[in-house]
């Protein structure tokens, strides 16, 4: 695709042309990238610790999948390569974070000026790496990372300030995909280095060459060696790095498959996770839509970048009083679009990224067609060589069919109707993900009705694919959990500074006491002799506003402080979990419609109902964990204050509307994460648990609890305090026993949306493990830091963080 | 040139009016990508362009126009690009004129003489252009007269006020009764877009005056603060292509004001091209009402034979 010699030009092409003014090859020079990839003859190896090394992997070559051409060839990182790397990231990460704000400001600032400088480079780069149009790469994905790496170098200058009580995680570990190679990279670098964290980043195997490039740029820049170390390679290379016990982090975006593997693998490590996974987003056009704009939306929505986006429109949902109107017109504008060479400028679509992309959507569209559904693409002709799909419609498909179920990453539209918002909603929302969704009406009243309902961590209304570094991105579900850009994106690089001697000893208890410690041992008559004549008290599980008696029908013994049997605990097993989980379902969508303000006072008023037996509760502790009196009475004290605390949060942990560079508002929503379970620990036996109930709660989560095993009883005591309070039936849930009994069932189970656990033993590894299943965010307080007695501004903050998760809706405006 | 059967109007059909629809945003994120989604670029690009040249309704209309000014521009419209330029283009020059030249009533006489065996008709400003706020009997009658002095179009402009009102049946019967009194000349309507507040109100004001007979629908009449635009273009070309679906007709876009360099047709030509079809790249069915544009296009094309950039005093004054 070189320009041909100037001024030489045939007289009756200008003729041709103006009797059929079509378009032509409109070439953008590949002259300097060629120079830089030195006509293909490049052999790259990885960059580390600020300089370049060879290694001893094996070497690989990079294609242009539109011409089949090879580009450059590198070496996959070794397991060598990958232990230098951390290395020299652990090496370097004192001095990034001693430099300071400022100055980690000034290098994010440099580096998106020097990218400024060679954009048309980076941008023709990507493109004959990846396949995608030079006008995407031009216009979208080069000006994001650059407008990223500016909009860090503010959360750089700011962080001391804004981010106070908080430092970096650590040595991080990026692994990005190959379907906007560039922006990945800068959507990971440019918060981690801002934080204060130092990088190894693994770019795809099918796509290193911006990522390399990106490197030689930073290099000369003078960013510090250590803090960027990318190592080029494939799955095993990413493996290695995710293992490598010297990582603090790993973000990865890709697919859902590897996301949960990296899931399973990390579980147990205290390694900090951000996922950002695939999706099968929901268009939904209303009938109340400007039709012509939603086909553009469309044609932004699946078609860009050959639909290998993980936030694709790809379902598109149409009401049924405008669904032939609207199929007819996306047809139309169907047989305009161009498919070609990516370094043309005058197409729409450039080439998939690989032949075994390609292979996998047309197998989706196979399968597709046997299940019944309709395969529409246009009569216009692709190019002959290269790896070209036309965009495709499908239509008549079965719910069932995997075009309808499972992301295809590929140019694929799947439609489907609906009747009502309210079935527009639930369709939106049949899916396992997550990531996105595009909303068309003009009605705002609608708009803003079905926005909120769809389970989603962005909404576009009445546009789609919009991005900005302000604005934080992530998912929902099984589209992965952490959020990128924005404030939000920050916390993901940052933890509360650990308080001097942090790990907080175990408190109270002697060597007998508790349900379990006593041998673990079935309740079961026993020879401590004849008991006290007072009346037998039994102790339930709160399940569904309900209390029950454990399924299985065992209790445990509970020895109080003194070595006494004091009294038994429901032993709930595996199916008292799944009548809590289905109750909590249930208890869900009222209580996260709740006003805060309503939330708030329910909060208060245990709060009040907890005082007025305060001494009773004392009591109890004391005898649980032979506590003093004055102790004991400061941890019901403080059960009630973390109440006020929580209630008083519950209207006041405001959204906010994020800065984003066009005329729109972005708001940033806090809605609630869903179905929390919580381990309770046992440290604070009242105080950690009423702590966080009341932080879910506040934010509207609904709650199964897992009280403290070794003394259960002031936390089932507490039942009736939650009853006498107005607690809606199955917003909390309370169940007692072995956890290593009920967690892992709870851990596992797909309707739970996340887990805390304050107790950080081997069962918590396997819980997040478990959590895989269905990629719920399990959070174990490892570091041990929460003092639930007296609960800190930053702990607060970061329950509340928890306890929520964000929403971006993109509204636009103008008349 | 693909001949087309004119549009004979159809009933006032106020559902469809009530129904538009139109997203500002949307329509301004098309216009902001259509221009970079394509790129006509070398001889391609001379062919638009001689291709734009020919869609250009040459235009004055000032305070101080006379017989004098009107021959030259009449002169630039039957050669508007210096001859040695089309040589080496290698198009010949009978196939490049102007598509028309629009005047005040008064100066049509003097036009229609200029143009006479040309095959260039002349088109009137009319309806007490621009602010059509005159008698309805007079703006009729005003039309006939222009008619009657030889003009083959009539470019009408539109209360805006019944817009803005919601007047829709007004409107309509105001339209009607221009294109009644046109007869056999083809009227294009002007809709003044920059003065009816929303894109909304343009789409609903074009898919009224198309139902009344519009020949063709017209941005602007130059003379509003904000004339064509491209987001302006995009809701007409798709309230054109609404009507076409509809009835099969196909209504005429005609792009007035604003436009000033190559680069300017380059996008309005891309625009009709992507959102209204090979039928509209045709003067028969796309227009420019332009005065400094050709200026500009000589420029460029002057610049494409020679490779040097060219400047505005080597091509004859329109």
């Amino acid at each position: 695709m070189t320009r041909q010699g100037a001024r030489t030009r045939s007289r009756t092409g200008v003729h041709e042309a103006f009797r059929h003014p079509g378009y032509g090859p409109a070439p953008e020079s590949d002259r300097v990238a060629t120079e830089w990839l030195e006509a293909g003859e490049r052999v790259f190896g990885q960059y580390i610790g600020g300089s370049w090394t060879e290694g001893a992997g094996d070497i690989h070559p990079t294609h242009c999948p539109a011409d089949g051409r090879l580009l450059a060839r590198f070496r996959h990182g070794t397991a060598e390569d990958v232990h230098r790397a951390v290395g020299a990231a652990a090496d370097a990460l004192q001095s990034w974070q001693e430099i300071g704000g400022h100055a980690r400001a000034r290098h994010l600032y440099r580096l998106a000026r020097q990218i400024q400088k060679r954009s048309r480079l980076f941008a023709v780069v990507e493109s004959l790496d990846n396949g995608k149009p030079v006008r995407e790469s031009r216009d979208l994905d080069i000006p994001l990372v650059i407008r990223h790496f500016y909009h860090h170098a503010g959360w750089a200058q700011l962080a001391p300030s804004e981010f106070a009580g908080y430092e970096p995680v650590g040595v991080t570990g990026q692994i990005i995909p190959w379907n906007f190679p560039l922006l990945m990279l800068a959507w990971k670098v440019a918060p981690a280095m801002a934080a204060g964290c130092t990088v190894v980043l693994k770019p795809a195997e099918y796509t290193p060459l911006s990522a390399l490039l990106f490197a030689e740029v930073a290099h000369e820049a003078g960013l510090p060696a250590g803090v960027l170390n990318v190592v080029a390679g494939g799955g095993e290379t990413g493996a290695q790095l995710v293992r490598h016990p010297g990582v603090r982090k790993i973000a990865f975006t890709g697919s859902t498959e590897v996301g949960r593997e990296i899931r399973r693998v990390t579980a147990g490590t205290g390694k900090h996770l951000s996922l950002e996974l695939g999706g099968k987003s929901p268009f939904v056009v209303f009938e109340s839509a400007d039709l012509d704009a939603a086909v553009e939306g469309v044609v932004d929505g699946v078609w860009f970048n050959q639909g290998q986006v993980c936030c694709a429109g790809s379902r598109l949902l149409v009401q049924e009083s405008v669904e032939k109107e609207m199929l007819d017109r996306l047809r139309a504008r169907m047989e305009t679009i161009r498919v070609g060479h990516p370094l043309d400028k005058s197409i729409d679509m450039g080439a998939m990224v690989d032949r075994v992309q390609m292979d996998r959507v047309q197998g989706y569209l196979e399968a597709g067609r046997a299940d019944g559904a309709e395969v529409w693409q246009p009569s216009r002709p692709l190019p002959e060589d290269g790896l070209f799909l036309p965009p495709t419609l499908c239509t008549g498909a079965p719910p069932s069919s995997t075009i309808v179920t499972e992301e295809i990453f590929g140019p694929v539209l799947v439609s489907q109707s609906f009747r009502t918002p309210a079935e527009a909603v639930t369709l939106a929302n049949d899916t396992r993900y997550g990531l996105a969704a595009s909303v068309w009406t003009e009605d705002i009243s609608l708009a803003l009705d079905v926005a909120p309902g769809i389970k989603a961590g962005t909404v576009w209304v009445n546009c789609t694919n919009m991005f900005d570094a302000a604005s934080g991105f992530g998912g929902y579900r099984e589209s992965g959990f952490g959020r990128e850009g924005g404030r939000e994106g920050m916390w993901e690089y940052l933890k509360p500074v650990a308080a001097a001697g942090s790990k907080l000893g175990a408190r109270g208890g002697t060597a007998a006491a508790g349900a379990v410690a006593a041998g673990g041992k079935e309740a079961a008559p026993s020879d401590a002799g004849p008991r006290s004549a007072a009346i037998d008290r039994t102790r339930k599980l709160w399940i569904g506003g309900k209390q029950a008696r454990p399924d299985g029908g065992y209790s445990l013994a509970v020895i109080d402080a003194a070595g006494a049997h004091w009294a038994e605990a429901p032993r709930g097993n595996r199916k008292d979990v799944r009548n809590a989980v289905e109750a909590a379902a249930k208890a869900r969508k009222a209580w996260a419609e709740r006003s805060g303000h309503a939330r708030a006072q329910i909060l208060y008023y245990v709060a009040e109902n907890l005082t007025a037996r305060r001494e009773e509760f004392a009591d109890e502790l004391r005898r649980a964990t032979g506590a003093d009196q004055a102790a004991a009475l400061a941890e019901v004290d403080a059960a009630v204050q973390a109440l006020f605390t929580f209630g008083a949060w519950a209207d006041k942990y405001d959204g906010s509307v994020h800065s984003t560079p066009f005329r729109n508002v972005t708001f940033a929503m806090n809605e609630p994460v869903g179905t929390v379970g919580i381990r309770c620990g046992e440290r604070t036996p009242l105080a950690g648990v009423m702590g966080p109930v009341g932080a879910a709660l506040s934010q509207g989560n609904v709650v199964v609890a897992v009280v403290p095993e070794r003394f259960p009883l002031p936390a089932l005591d507490l039942v009736q305090v939650m009853e006498t309070s107005d607690v809606p039936p199955g917003t909390v849930n309370v169940l007692s026993g072995i956890h290593g009994e009920v967690v892992p069932t709870l851990a596992a189970h797909d309707d739970v949306d996340q887990l805390w656990d304050f107790v950080a033993d081997d069962l918590s590894g396997d819980s997040e493990r478990l959590a895989a299943g269905n990629l719920k965010r399990a959070w174990v307080d490892r570091e041990g830091t929460i003092d639930w007695l007296t609960l800190s501004k930053r702990h607060t903050g970061m329950l509340l963080r928890k306890g929520t998760r964000v929403k971006n809706i993109w509204v636009p405006y103008g008349v | 040139m693909t001949s087309t059967q004119r549009n004979l109007g159809i009933p006032l059909d106020l559902d469809a009016v009530h129904g538009v629809r139109v997203n500002r945003f949307a329509a301004d994120h098309r216009a902001a990508t259509l221009t970079t989604r394509r790129s006509v670029k070398r001889d391609r690009q001379a062919g638009w362009l001689l291709r734009a040249v020919t869609m250009i309704d040459l235009t004055t209309l000032a305070g101080d126009d006379t017989i004098g000014r009107v021959r030259r521009l009449c002169g630039k419209a039957r050669r508007p690009i210096r001859r040695d330029i089309l040589a080496r283009l290698g198009v010949p020059a009978a196939e490049i004129r102007a598509a028309a030249v629009c005047v005040y009533h008064a100066l049509v006489p003097t036009a229609r003489e200029a143009l006479r065996g040309s095959g260039i008709p002349v088109a009137a400003v009319s309806t007490g252009f621009p602010a059509g706020l005159s008698p309805f009997a007079t703006r009729v009658a005003e039309i006939r007269e222009s008619v009657d002095a030889g003009a083959e179009e009539v470019d009408v402009v539109i209360t805006r006020g019944s817009v803005l009102g919601g007047g829709w049946e007004r409107l309509y019967d105001e339209v009607a009764g221009f294109r009644e009194a046109c007869g056999d000349a083809h009227v294009k309507v002007i809709l003044a877009t920059g003065e009816l507040g929303t894109l909304a109100n343009v789409k609903r004001a074009a898919t009224v005056a198309m139902m009344a007979g519009a020949d063709f629908v017209k941005t602007s009449t130059g003379k509003e603060p904000v004339n064509a635009t491209l987001p302006v273009g995009i809701v007409l070309a798709r309230a054109i292509r609404e009507f076409h679906r509809a009835t099969g007709i196909r209504v005429g876009l005609k792009a007035a004001g604003g436009l000033k360099t190559a680069r300017d047709a380059l996008a309005w030509l891309t625009l009709v091209k992507e959102e209204l079809g090979d039928a509209w790249m045709d003067p028969q069915l796309f227009r420019i009402g332009a005065s400094s544009l050709l200026a500009d296009i000589e420029r460029q094309l002057e610049h494409h034979v020679t490779g040097r950039y060219s400047a505005f005093h080597r091509h004859p004054l329109g």
